[in-house]
């Protein structure tokens, strides 16, 4: 049997029943349904009962994962309509400030602060980008890198908005319920709704820009303004987390610009597996825990949560999601070559 | 009577760096003709294309289409005018089924309009769009992944992916080159139905027998100038084109 020279691979096959549950014959059986509806409910529903579980400092771990949840998903948007973006701090910071203003100098509860703060940090974060739709790849990537770095130094300079002091004694969520379940449920809709954008036909001229922008041109239709479009909803999304987190801080100040929040979303979607939103998710619920837990560490905290992203990312380069996604569908077995 | 031409080009130019890629071309298209262009490698031929497309900006000259100056508007308010291309090289979304490649265009605003302001069920008519041009719909290949199609077919896909969006002029840019004897047979029949129902086309080929059957005029480019115009026959018989093509007899002797 085991003559020299006779090797083996590796062979991929999609499982029976995920070939039976692709068309509409699912309907035909209950384990089939199950195993289409299992993956996508049992995490809403673990989710949503997380927050009854976790109480006081883990709850605020929750919070804050779905924060960077959905800078990583506003990211992964962004990526998945082929504009790379170093700058998702832009969009938190600017979604703080507004909060912040309006909270400080108006004295607006949050439930004003929060929708206004969100459209219209939108709306200024996408005219603010459109001049640089133009830009691909590495330029754009730059451009959004620089710009959050850029108002950090403008309030500091100025003074504006507090300066390096920052806005504090902000209006707090007034129930403990409220902040945690507003970020979980604003997670899962962004969640869903991305991906149910990107499957709509709307979505698709998106992902074509991504692919080959020139020939979306020759089809008559205008990029330009797509993009600034896409980018409106990424950094709605982004500005959300900005505003929500002022108030959860009761403070903002230009450290709302930092680096952190550009480069961690993308590290989470990354390590999540990119282009899925679920991944986006993932990462985020995966790593922000795992930062907060390596506080024992102390100093050589940050040196840790390197190690283990590069061996996550050496180890697993596609990325958590996409790896969970094949071995629930395919299944692997040795094959000789003959 | 004499319609007014459909498109205009008016001593068109452009270079790149030190080439002068196309230089002074002037040319008219009347309503419903076909022109076909030819010339040897590097003569201008997909360069002009792009100028009258928008995806290069000329340095002189003029493109009028049915009276508007479109001279260096984006390509996509060209497209939008009812101006569709191919490329030479096939641009498609190889990741994506084929007739998903054909709701990109449909998705535009031109066909939101001549659809009476409404899109209707896309994924219908690009199935439809595909099957008039040989997908057969009750096949796997409408529903395949593009990249999985052998290149025939892509060319055709291109050519699908233009006509949806109900061009008034189409220009295909050398839509032969890499296909089969019998693919060129099958795609030629339905190119000239188009044009015989209206659509006006310029199209850039090699494949001269092919082309000289199917135009009503020939223009040709060398060295990005215009050396001649006209007739299949005519052009066939001028002694620059033999020479553009064969080398001048001289050298040869």
């Amino acid at each position: 049997m085991a003559e020299a020279g006779l090797r083996y691979r590796k062979e991929r096959l999609d499982r029976g029943i995920k070939a039976r549950s692709d068309t509409i014959y699912v309907i035909s059986s209950y384990r089939e349904m199950l195993y289409l509806v299992l993956p996508r409910v049992l995490p809403v529903i673990g989710l949503l009962v997380l927050p009854l579980v976790l109480r006081g400092y883990w709850g605020k771990v929750l919070v804050y994962a779905c924060m960077f949840g959905l800078l990583a998903l506003s990211w992964d948007f962004l990526a998945a309509c082929g504009m790379f973006s170093l700058g998702q701090a832009l969009f938190f910071g600017v979604g703080s400030f507004f909060a912040g203003a309006l909270n400080h100098y108006l004295h607006w509860p949050p439930i004003l602060t929060l929708p206004i703060a969100t459209l219209a940090g939108g709306v200024f974060c996408a005219a603010l980008l459109a001049p640089v739709v133009r830009l691909k790849g590495i330029y754009f990537a730059m451009i959004t890198l620089v710009v959050p770095l850029l108002f950090t130094r403008l309030v500091v300079a100025t003074g504006v908005w507090g300066g390096s002091h920052g806005l504090s004694n902000l209006a707090p969520f007034t129930n403990e319920w409220i902040p945690i379940y507003l970020a979980v449920v604003a997670m899962l809709v962004v969640l869903f709704g991305f991906r149910r954008i990107m499957n709509e036909d709307y979505g698709l001229v998106l992902g074509a820009i991504r692919d080959d922008d020139r020939a979306v041109m020759s089809a008559g239709i205008n990029i330009y303004w797509r993009k600034i479009q896409a980018l409106f909803i990424a950094a709605v999304v982004g500005c959300f987390a900005g505003a929500f987190m002022t108030h959860q801080y009761q403070f903002v100040g230009p450290s709302v610009f930092a680096l952190d929040y550009s480069i961690l979303p993308l590290t989470a979607a990354a390590l999540g597996g990119a282009g899925t939103f679920a991944g986006a998710v993932l990462g985020s619920i995966a790593l922000v825990p795992l930062s907060e837990a390596m506080r024992a560490l102390g100093g050589l905290r940050i040196t840790f949560y390197c190690i283990v992203l590069i061996i996550c990312i050496i180890g697993l380069p596609e990325g958590i999601f996409h790896f969970i996604q094949r071995k629930y569908q395919q299944f692997e077995r040795l094959t000789e070559i003959g | 009577m004499k319609t007014e031409p459909i498109l205009r080009v008016e001593k068109i130019g452009k270079h790149f760096g030190g080439v002068q890629a196309v230089l002074g071309v002037s040319f008219e298209l009347r309503q419903g003709e076909f022109l076909g262009v030819i010339g040897p490698n590097g003569s201008g031929k997909t360069t002009l294309v792009n100028l009258i497309t928008g995806f290069v900006k000329p340095d002189s000259g003029k493109v009028i289409y049915r009276g508007k100056d479109i001279t260096g508007k984006m390509p996509y308010t060209i497209a939008g005018l009812g101006i569709a291309r191919t490329f030479q090289m096939v641009r498609l979304f190889y990741n994506l089924p084929a007739f998903k490649n054909i709701i990109i265009p449909l998705c535009s605003p031109r066909v939101k309009k001549l659809r009476g302001g409404q899109y209707g069920e896309r994924d219908e008519t690009a199935v439809d769009l595909l099957d008039d041009m040989g997908f057969e719909r009750d096949s796997f290949v409408p529903y395949k992944l593009a990249g999985s199609l052998p290149h025939g077919y892509l060319k055709r896909l291109d050519l699908t992916r233009a006509l949806a969006l109900r061009p008034e002029l189409l220009i295909l840019d050398e839509i032969f080159s890499g296909m089969s004897m019998s693919e060129v047979a099958s795609t030629l029949p339905l190119i000239e139905k188009f044009n015989r129902e209206g659509l006006s086309i310029i199209m850039i080929e090699h494949r001269l027998k092919e082309l000289f059957r199917v135009a009503d005029r020939v223009m040709v480019l060398d060295f990005g100038q215009k050396i001649a115009d006209g007739s299949p026959q005519e052009v066939m018989n001028t002694e620059e084109v033999k020479k553009a093509y064969l080398g001048s007899e001289v050298e040869i002797s």
